[in-house]
């Protein structure tokens, strides 16, 4: 199953990169740390690395390592805002359960 | 669930740990709050997007606080008690206050720094700068969603020690950890890029709503200097909109007005002067509460007719500062533009005229100082991109460091680090019921103490006494932003404490440090050898102290023969110990310690029995389990 980026999401990815100057794409993966199991790592990518699986989603290259993939599949990277605060969210489908803030979560 | 930000490969926060930080510029007439967010530096709005917060604060008789637009909005009706500019105030006693009964403030005289009285009580400047940053603070971590780990502050270049310690505290009443004070115009420089590899001198025109500032700036290694500043204190883009209202006033030819027909007129002379940046005239229309109408229109010839001598009022500052620099316009590389009101097309062309250049411009002149304070933050707050070239700033020339044990230096602050830094290491008593400690702070590159520069000696005393290496004594360096060293050491288990404070780059130039720098290059292998060797003498005598403390104590679990071999190894260890064969050293120290070995098992046993003499099996058996339980 493919991860994808929603419109709203690449927009700003595409933006971000843009004005970083230099990048191929973005990438997700898991790790595992916090208060609940895994977290999500969100990073900008600068080179294509030999594992990666990558995903094309609204023209913007998503890059994933073969060992995150499992507990990514299926999912779709958001932007949202709520109140002042805004920033990027991952609606993932393997997640069972998740600390209050959801910044670390369980497969 | 958190929103969350795209980090630079590698730098992905552990949950709960993003380093949130921002820069503030805290100004005269408006405030404003950045940060970095997926690489990208954006001021933060408030709920209505707007991105500046007006420095107006207002204290209500029921202790209430307005702060911003609010408060702006009682500015005409509650005078005494809405304090703007207060930032004119900061660290300043009345005396030093211009055109003080033109304030409409009840000032109080305080030791340092003046009060104002309003309804709510006395408040000092601080305090009600205090609001501000709160209030900046507050639409922070709701934008970013989690607590800040620090700020970067801007203040003027030209501010006092008294003036930046006044913000500073004006941070912490805020409950914002101050990252480091930058220079408004370093911060504008550094949200140009002019850290990034360009050298030389640039010149940095901030013309805000009442204040004028002009700043010559010297680029080297990454490190700003300030060669000069300049300005007129009294002088911005308000003084460009009055002198549109007195022209509305003479062309209509209006008698006194009331005050609210007055503050029309000046809104319509700013709405003018704003509509002038993109056009070459601008109506001006407006019915007086007398029922009299103003219509006008002005053009850009006028308009510039009229404020030709605020235009060269600036310049003849610019031109105060670059001789107070010993430079020429053509020395300049860059001029930045900082301010609204440079946004003035006569502005732009007058400075461009005067340095032969185009100014830099393409960023918002009211958001450029607080960008690059953010940028700043975030390097601080540690969020930097891996190979990143960033702006040194200010780092510290030499190591600084304390001595231990045989002359020896242990560096607590590396050299290159950026200021302020703050560093803490533990250390320990050399001898059985030592009660006091020396703290001897250097600095240097130099493995030994007599290579190194001495900085500052003070004692720590009231150490109760244990056994050797049992106490616990924290020494904690601290580098503020200014350059301040304060060396602090606590003993652990009972608190006593002691510190000192020096200027460590005091008395030194660059040329010293070059030299030190290069002797600590030329002797490193020399002084490797020697610290390995000092090491090693060190652990001997603490050996021998050690045994020779447990001979006076229970010399007579030993027979006189053994004894004496101990006895003779000691002596053995001693004099090679005088020598500097290390290795040696290190062979009679394993010789002491395997004559000793035995004496060790059996005053182990010795203590055992006596904490478990006169008590029954049960008696133990009991105390062990109560332990356990």
């Amino acid at each position: 199953m493919a991860v994808t980026l929603s419109e709203r999401a690449a927009k700003h990815v595409a933006n971000y990169i843009t004005k970083r100057g230099k990048g191929v794409g973005l990438r997700l993966g898991v790790r595992t740390s916090g208060c609940s199991g895994m977290a999500y790592k969100l990073e900008f990518a600068d080179e294509i690395g030999a594992d990666d699986v990558t995903f094309e989603s609204h023209g913007v290259t998503i890059l994933i390592d073969p060992k995150s993939l499992p507990y990514l599949e299926g999912t779709e990277l958001d932007y949202a805002r709520e109140g002042l605060n805004e920033g990027f969210k991952f609606n993932n489908p393997n997640v069972k359960d998740q600390c209050g803030c959801g910044e670390s979560f369980n497969v | 669930m958190a929103l969350l930000q795209i980090a630079e490969p590698g730098e992905s926060a552990a949950p709960h740990e993003h380093k949130l930080a921002v820069g503030i510029d805290l100004g005269t007439t408006n405030s404003l709050v950045a940060t970095v967010r997926s690489g990208l530096t954006v001021v933060l709005n408030d709920e209505l997007g707007r991105p500046l917060l007006p420095s107006v604060v207002r204290y209500g008789k029921a202790g209430e606080v307005e702060v911003g637009y609010e408060a702006q909005r009682q500015q005409s009706v509650d005078a005494r008690n809405t304090i703007v500019s207060v930032k004119r105030f900061m660290g300043r006693g009345k005396a030093d206050i211009a055109n003080l009964e033109a304030i409409p403030y009840d000032f109080v005289e305080a030791p340092g720094m003046v009060r104002l009285r309003t309804d709510a009580g006395e408040k000092s400047p601080v305090e009600v700068s205090a609001e501000i940053l709160k209030a900046l603070r507050a639409r922070a971590e709701a934008s970013l969603g989690g607590d800040l780990v620090g700020a970067v502050i801007t203040v003027p270049a030209y501010f006092d020690d008294a003036q930046r310690q006044a913000t500073k505290d004006a941070a912490k009443l805020a409950g914002l950890n101050v990252l480091r004070l930058l220079n408004e115009p370093t911060a504008a420089a550094i949200a140009y890029g002019l850290d990034n590899g360009s050298e030389g001198v640039y010149a940095v025109y901030d013309l805000g709503g009442g204040t004028f500032d002009i700043s010559i700036l010297h680029l080297s290694k990454g490190i700003f200097e300030v060669l000069a500043t300049g300005g007129d204190s009294a002088l911005g883009g308000d003084d460009f909109d009055h002198r549109i209202y007195c022209w509305i006033l003479q062309e209509s030819k209006l008698s006194p007005l009331s005050s609210g027909d007055a503050r029309l007129l000046l809104t319509r002379a700013r709405e003018a002067k704003e509509y002038l940046t993109f056009h070459g005239e601008a109506p001006i229309s407006a019915r007086l509460s007398t029922g009299e109408m103003v219509d006008l229109t002005l053009t850009t010839q006028i308009f510039n007719d009229i404020t030709q001598t605020l235009t060269m009022k600036t310049l003849q500052a610019v031109k105060k500062a670059l001789r107070d620099a010993g430079m020429t316009s053509s020395d300049i590389k860059g001029v930045v533009m900082v301010g609204g009101a440079t946004r003035m097309p006569q502005i732009q062309r007058a400075v461009g005229e005067f340095f032969k250049r185009e100014p830099l411009n393409n960023l918002d002149p009211d958001k450029v100082v607080a960008i690059g304070a953010a940028m700043q933050a975030n390097l601080l707050a540690g969020n930097r991109a891996a190979g990143d070239d960033w702006l040194l700033l200010d780092v510290i020339p030499l190591s600084l460091g304390l001595e231990t044990m045989g002359g020896l230096v242990e560096k607590v602050i590396p050299r290159n680090s950026t200021i302020p830094a703050a560093r803490a290491q533990e250390f320990t008593t050399f001898k059985d019921g030592q009660t006091a400690m020396a703290v001897h702070v250097v600095q240097g590159e130099r493995e030994l103490v007599s290579d190194c520069r001495s900085l500052a000696r003070f004692e720590l005393r009231g150490i109760p006494p244990m056994v050797a290496g049992a106490a616990r004594i924290r020494v904690t360096f601290q580098v503020d932003a200014d350059g301040l060293l304060s060396v602090a050491a606590r003993e652990q288990t009972t608190g006593v404490e002691a510190s000192i404070t020096v200027k460590p780059s005091y008395g030194l130039s660059d040329d010293e440090v070059a030299s030190m720098l290069k002797d600590s290059m030329e002797h490193a292998k020399d002084d490797a050898f020697r610290r390995a060797l000092k090491e090693a003498q060190v652990e001997a005598e603490r050996l021998i102290e050690a045994v020779r403390a447990a001979l006076v104590s229970d010399g007579e679990l030993l027979s006189p023969e053994e004894k004496a071999r101990v006895e003779a190894a000691i002596t053995k260890l001693h004099s090679t110990a005088l020598g500097e064969n290390r290795r040696h050293i290190t062979l009679a120290m394993d010789d002491l310690e395997a004559e000793t070995k035995d004496f060790a098992a059996r005053r182990m046993d010795k203590s055992i029995r006596r904490a478990f003499a006169g008590k029954t099996v049960d008696e133990i058996e009991q105390t062990t389990k109560e332990n356990q339980a």
